[in-house]
């Protein structure tokens, strides 16, 4: 059967790739491009640890099919950081030892982001509402939740 | 669903050619959080898959005239919320659709394909049967329109034929002084399926109300308009004994399944309250409280 060929840009780059018709963006992501820091856990769109930014919008790379993103913009948590410099949530997540298994994280912070990028000063209950479609089963939501407000404060004050 | 090819159709004719080729063993994609779900579980096993995210009519918000929408079919939750005129116009419709599933399953999501899988608990589907909405539907044979309360058979069960497309749900002119609201009961305060759902649409000047459309979900095999409520409603001014009045249809006219979310008394009674509750927020919008 026929490959499909797909161009797009990820993390800023022209990235190109031949996938099948059920190749989820997932399955190219981590299978084909080494980008692994998205993880599939549940594979059904309910954890949200596959959690990337598509045209802007966060989505879950498991509920789309890799054809799907033809000539779309991707953003991955490989992109997060910049030139070795973490990100504020990333590094905010260090400090404030919002991760244990860490499995979830990558979701997290991409989710984090998308608010942050959407809403840059949400309230603690705009936070946990948004991150309700990413699941943690080491159960660490409060400094999750206090990492991504914290951050917040920062970006104001700085702004 | 190793043997699913993919087609990105660019225009409704292809949409629909394709899909009436295939026979049947077509699946429409939009958002794709139900499809795609469905796929890797193996209960659907498409020979087709056809994105229609890349049709103009499926992905627009068009206000054809003042205060009168066009919803594409394969509109996101996020899209939609941003259109802040549709947003204040019909903000019970808004509230339903929004509902749905995480913010990733609001990036993707379509009110087109909340409709089309045809769960008797979808969330959106209530709201858009009390909004009065008409489904513009495209098919080999041409277009058709059918109000949005028959578009339900059966659990998963539509009346969409082989090769045929639901384009876009045109609502109607909103008039001055109506609102909208969709309540939902769950186990859970978020994401979760509507153990009862319950869309008011009114229209209420002067203390009277001149409109009314009260539907019900999760309650029967397919959501339920309740004309009966509107020929109550009319004419009145909403006091408690119109609204206990009402309440009591809704339960009487509830047919619901009995499971570990919900049983048949507990749907039943919700139903009613809910009722109560989202005419209740209606009025308050109306009246800007």
């Amino acid at each position: 059967m026929a490959k499909i060929q797909v161009s797009t840009k990820i993390n800023n780059e022209n990235v190109d790739y031949l996938c099948e018709p059920h190749d989820t963006m997932l399955d190219v992501l981590r299978n084909q491009l080494e980008l692994t820091g998205s993880k599939e856990s549940c594979g059904s769109g309910d954890c949200g640890s596959c959690s990337i930014i598509l045209d802007g919008e966060l989505v879950c790379s498991c509920l789309m099919l890799a054809a799907e993103a033809e000539g779309s913009k991707l953003e991955t948590i490989e992109g997060m950081s910049e030139g070795g410099k973490l990100h504020a949530l990333q590094q905010k997540f260090l400090e404030k030892a919002a991760l244990q298994c860490g499995i979830c994280t990558p979701g997290f912070l991409m989710a984090s982001k998308a608010l942050l990028d959407h809403n840059p000063s949400p309230t603690e209950t705009e936070v946990r509402f948004w991150l309700a479609g990413n699941l943690c089963r080491c159960t660490g939501y409060d400094k999750i939740v206090k990492a991504v407000l914290e951050v917040a404060d920062d970006m104001k004050e700085s702004a | 669903m190793s043997d699913t090819q993919y087609l990105a159709a660019s225009t409704i004719e292809e949409a629909v050619n394709a899909h009436s080729k295939a026979n049947g063993s077509a699946r429409f994609l939009a958002g794709g959080t139900d499809l795609l779900v469905q796929i890797k579980s193996g209960i659907r096993k498409p020979n087709l898959v056809i994105d229609v995210k890349k049709i103009v009519e499926l992905n627009s918000i068009e206000e054809i005239s003042e205060n009168e929408f066009v919803v594409g079919a394969s509109v996101s939750g996020v899209n939609l919320n941003r259109n802040k005129k549709f947003s204040k116009l019909w903000p019970g419709v808004l509230e339903a659709f929004r509902l749905i599933g995480s913010e990733q399953i609001q990036g993707r999501a379509s009110l087109g394909g909340n409709i089309c899988n045809g769960s008797p608990a979808g969330d959106s589907v209530p709201a858009l049967i009390a909004a009065g909405c008409i489904a513009l539907i495209a098919g080999p044979n041409g277009k058709r329109e059918i109000p949005i309360e028959e578009f339900h058979i059966g659990p998963g069960k539509t009346v969409l034929d082989n090769g045929e497309m639901l384009v876009s749900l045109k609502f109607p002119k909103r008039e001055i002084n109506s609102s909208d609201a969709y309540l939902r009961m769950t186990p859970r305060t978020e994401m979760d399926i509507a153990v009862v759902g319950c869309g008011v649409n009114i229209t209420f000047e002067n203390n009277v109300c001149t409109a009314a459309r009260v539907s019900l979900g999760a309650v029967a095999p397919t959501p339920l308009l309740i004309r009966e409520a509107s020929k109550i409603m009319v004419g009145s001014d909403l006091n408690s004994e119109i609204l206990d009045k009402v309440s009591n249809i809704c339960m009487d006219l509830c047919d619901p399944i009995d499971d570990k979310r919900g049983t048949i008394d507990y749907r039943t009674k919700v139903a009613g309250v809910l009722f109560k509750r989202a005419t209740l927020t209606t009025i308050d919008r109306i009246k800007g409280n």
